[in-house]
């Protein structure tokens, strides 16, 4: 079913009897089996006012049309969502619904925040059908429980986004990187982890072991950005690394390709993406035994390409953090779970709340549920 | 302000829940002889108090367990109370429940500069957060106004804010983990030295849930380092309008302030007189604050006074020293106190969208000329959020009535214009009725589904957020069923 307004999407899941696949674009492979529901053609930006920072937008609007309008006046979706479809194999047109209803932030996350940080407000429908808001499009509410955060990041399972309103920020004068080579895994967060410590605001902190390569990104204006550079090299030279510099050319590209986690598009094996404790990253990824990993959020966000089929969370046991199979098989998401399961306490509050916002059991039905 | 009347049921097991609680904590931990107990009967909206029952002051995660425990298994309501800092009414006890104040609960648990966090008792209170780390160059960035009594307890429950927000977000932002005592008494841990959850963000939900979805004793806070430096410009404008576009131009331009504050006539001149600042005397005065490296601050302030200028201000002065940036600050930072000193007043905390900030003010001075009550306008203006001052006198009868009634109108304004009434105050009993005026009976449906999970005899809090008649259906039962 593909509704073109939230009074159309209201109706048909008031009558809907069985389970659906809740999806926007449907290009991050999140959606249960059932019938497809997509929020595609609830479509457009309702309101745009670049000098409050903030975008209200159709939660059906391509990403795309968001960016450019966006670009238009030199404004961006700071948090830096990823484009999954060259990760996963994935076709279609992301959605701004999408991005939020799965929180996805890229590399500036830690320093700006997630796509959570930055949703003011949400419309959406609930199991029942009824149509429910939260939030604005104020930069500061605390009217009532913010069931904004709630939504942001709950894959459709408690309702189906039909409008979100966000913050946006402008687009800084420049950017450049510094890069450290040869740094083993440990060294590597450590240094990440001083960059991170020091006032030099540092808006990108990966470490690649592949390409032996640890990499800071410095944005702002021109004069800014060359003198933090320059006190980071200050900050962290000394040691055996040697350093590099990258343009602003180079560094924007490098970071798209990082944020899109290009070093594992295609090939063979599963993805998983855990959410660690920084320091905890180095020994996490060691446990891990990966065919291939890549630490982003200064060593907070470990990517790993695993042999197919391997339950990675057996291997790494209880973790300050959580694992999720981005990309696998059905049957190995099947199996192993694509979601971290919950502690007893916290899954007893999240299956009230399902039960709650989707009596029914309508939305993605267990798609964030723990492996039988 | 209607509460719901005390249950005599209640009332009735006081010697049992007293000895019962005695049983579980140390004896000067539980507080139930009627004078000592009038020390918890209001926060900071004094205008309304109630003695609780009994008020008992746990030390530990366990102890806090413990009462909620009992509490649970007798029925007894739970008024959770950080520091008592709230303008909401956010801790006004009822007659018949047991105020848990955190304010035993005051160490810092671990930090962890490696990892920039900070895991403290939530009974500490915000500026002591920043105290524990500002020696090796971190700071806790939410810094509410009161932020050297209130505690972090109090900041979660109510999501708090602060002057710096516009760059460092709120408290929402800034909270990576918690432990919390759900009502009946199970400990859960939600959250810590990771980003995101892993599953629904139930910790985005407890933040801002005023105490009503479980009890939380311990956090874990992100920390950032210090920055270099930081150094205001003060502007003045002879207009609203004008210095209302000034910001909105500031915000494209690009330049990323960590504070913009705005002060209108009737309260500069409140300030001056008491503080005397040095503030011009015009229509509306801007301190906008950035930070950086010397020659980082210098670039930004030359930019932001570029724009500053093609607005004509009256005064544009930026700071040059350590000294100089106190004498800026230190106006905005008594503009409370002096209102205070002129009459009692009442603080609003409505957001606006930007856009709407001079045709909200003109308005709100046009309502003053109605209501015949004074209104000074001190805010965060880089987000939005307002905090009209309106002036009355607590010993003329009907005073207070009339101000409350003004004050509904100026929110009532804010969501007109795509708002909402409380931007980091939190809604407590003072905002409760007019929360129809935002929300529709669905969505509030909708929340009151997520206190039915969290707490479902809707023990905790009670009579706060939900307007008395909307919640009234899901109190009766859970009445019924005790």
């Amino acid at each position: 079913m593909n509704v073109v307004t939230e009074q159309e999407l209201a109706a048909f899941v008031a009558d809907a009897k069985g389970p659906l696949a809740v999806m926007g674009g449907g290009t991050r492979g999140m959606a249960a089996s059932g019938e497809a529901l997509s929020v595609a053609g609830l479509n457009g930006i309702t309101l745009y006012e670049p000098g409050a920072l903030t975008m209200v937008a159709q939660a059906g609007t391509p990403v795309a049309q968001i960016e450019a309008a966006l670009a238009r006046e030199n404004q961006r979706l700071a948090f830096e969502p990823m484009d999954h479809r060259g990760l996963i194999g994935g076709e279609g047109v992301p959605t701004i619904g999408g991005i939020f209803a799965a929180n996805v932030s890229g590399p500036r996350r830690i320093s700006v925040g997630a796509a959570r940080d930055f949703l003011l407000g949400v419309r959406f429908v609930d199991g029942r059908g009824a149509i429910v808001k939260n939030g604005g499009r104020v930069m500061k509410n605390v009217t009532g429980y913010d069931l904004v955060k709630l939504m942001a990041g709950s894959f459709g399972t408690l309702g189906v986004l039909s409008e979100v309103s966000f913050k946006v920020l402008p687009c800084p004068e420049t950017q450049a990187s510094l890069v450290l080579h040869g740094l083993d895994d440990a060294a590597a967060v450590a240094v990440l982890s001083r960059a991170m410590g020091s006032p030099f605001e540092v808006s990108g902190a990966v470490h690649d072991p592949a390409a032996g390569q640890t990499v800071l990104r410095v944005e702002g204006f021109e004069a800014s950005v060359a003198y933090r550079v320059a006190q980071l090299q200050a900050l962290l030279g000394g040691g055996a690394a040697e350093m590099s510099v990258l343009d602003a050319a180079a560094s924007d590209q490098l970071w798209g390709g990082l944020r899109d986690v290009v070093a594992f598009h295609g090939g063979e094996g599963d993805v998983w993406r855990v959410s660690c404790k920084p320091s905890d990253g180095p020994a996490l990824a060691a446990k891990a035994g990966a065919q291939a990993h890549l630490f982003d959020w200064a060593g907070g966000l470990i990517w790993l390409r695993m042999a197919a089929g391997t339950d990675l969370r057996g291997r790494l046991g209880r973790i300050d953090g959580h694992a999720t199979l981005v990309r696998a098989d059905d049957a190995t998401k099947a199996r192993l779970g694509v979601f971290q399961p919950e502690a007893p306490g916290v899954a007893k509050l999240t299956s009230g709340l399902r039960a709650r916002f989707d009596p029914k059991g309508l939305f993605n039905a267990g798609l964030m549920d723990a492996a039988a | 302000m209607e509460m719901p009347t005390p249950d005599p049921r209640v009332l009735a097991l006081k010697a049992r829940v007293v000895a019962r609680l005695q049983g579980v904590l140390p004896q000067d931990a539980v507080i139930h002889n009627e004078h000592e107990t009038r020390a918890y009967e209001c926060d900071a909206l004094t205008a309304y108090r109630c003695p609780p029952m009994v008020a008992v002051l746990p030390s530990s995660t366990r102890e806090v367990a413990d009462v909620l425990r009992i509490c649970h298994e007798e029925g007894v309501p739970v008024v959770p109370r950080g520091s008592g800092t709230s303008l909401a009414g956010g801790a006004l006890p009822t007659a018949d429940c047991v105020i848990l104040g955190v304010a035993r609960m005051n160490d810092v648990i671990e930090t962890d500069y490696d990892n920039r966090l900070i895991r403290v008792q939530t009974g500490r209170t915000n500026l002591s957060v920043t105290g524990a780390v500002e020696q090796d160059g971190f700071f806790y960035a939410p810094d509410p106004s009161s932020q050297l009594a209130c505690a972090i307890a109090g900041n979660i429950a109510m999501n708090s804010g602060g002057a710096h927000c516009l760059k460092y977000g709120v408290t929402t932002n800034n909270l990576m983990g918690v432990t919390m005592v759900m009502m009946d008494g199970e400990i859960v841990e939600i959250g810590g030295g990771h980003l995101d959850a892993g599953g629904l963000d139930l910790l985005g939900l407890i933040c801002g849930s005023e105490g009503q979805l479980g009890v939380v004793t311990e956090a874990t806070l992100r920390i950032l380092p210090k920055p270099e430096g930081a150094r205001p410009v003060l502007m003045g404008f002879d207009d609203n309008e004008v210095a209302g576009a000034c910001v909105s131009d500031i915000i494209k331009a690009g330049v990323l302030p960590v504070a913009i504050e705005f002060m209108d006539r009737p309260c500069i001149e409140a300030t001056e007189a008491f503080a005397k600042a040095g503030y011009p005397m015009c229509e509306a005065l801007l301190i906008v604050e950035v930070e950086g490296s010397d020659a980082e601050i210098d670039h930004q302030l030359s930019l932001i006074m570029e724009i500053a200028r093609r607005h004509n201000p009256v005064e544009l002065r930026e700071s040059k020293s350590a000294e100089e940036s106190g004498k800026i600050w230190l106006g905005r930072k008594s503009a409370f106190g002096a209102m205070g000193q002129i009459n009692d007043y009442m603080c609003l905390d409505g957001t606006i969208p930007v856009s709407s900030l001079p045709m909200v003010l003109r308005r709100i001075g046009e309502m003053s000329e109605q209501f015949g009550l004074k209104v000074g306008n001190v805010f965060h203006a880089g987000d939005g959020n307002m905090h009209p001052l309106i002036l009355f006198d607590a010993n003329k009868p009907g005073d207070l009535e009339l101000c409350e009634e003004f004050g509904a109108e100026i929110l009532k304004l804010c969501v007109e214009v795509g708002g909402c009434l409380t931007g980091e105050h939190g809604v407590g009993i003072e905002k409760r009725d007019l929360m129809h005026v935002q929300y529709a009976p669905d969505d509030l449906e909708a929340q009151m589904a997520v206190k039915d999970v969290f707490d479902p005899g809707w023990l905790l809090n009670p009579a706060k957020v939900f307007p008395l008649d909307a919640s009234q259906a899901r109190r009766d039962i859970a009445m019924a069923a005790e």
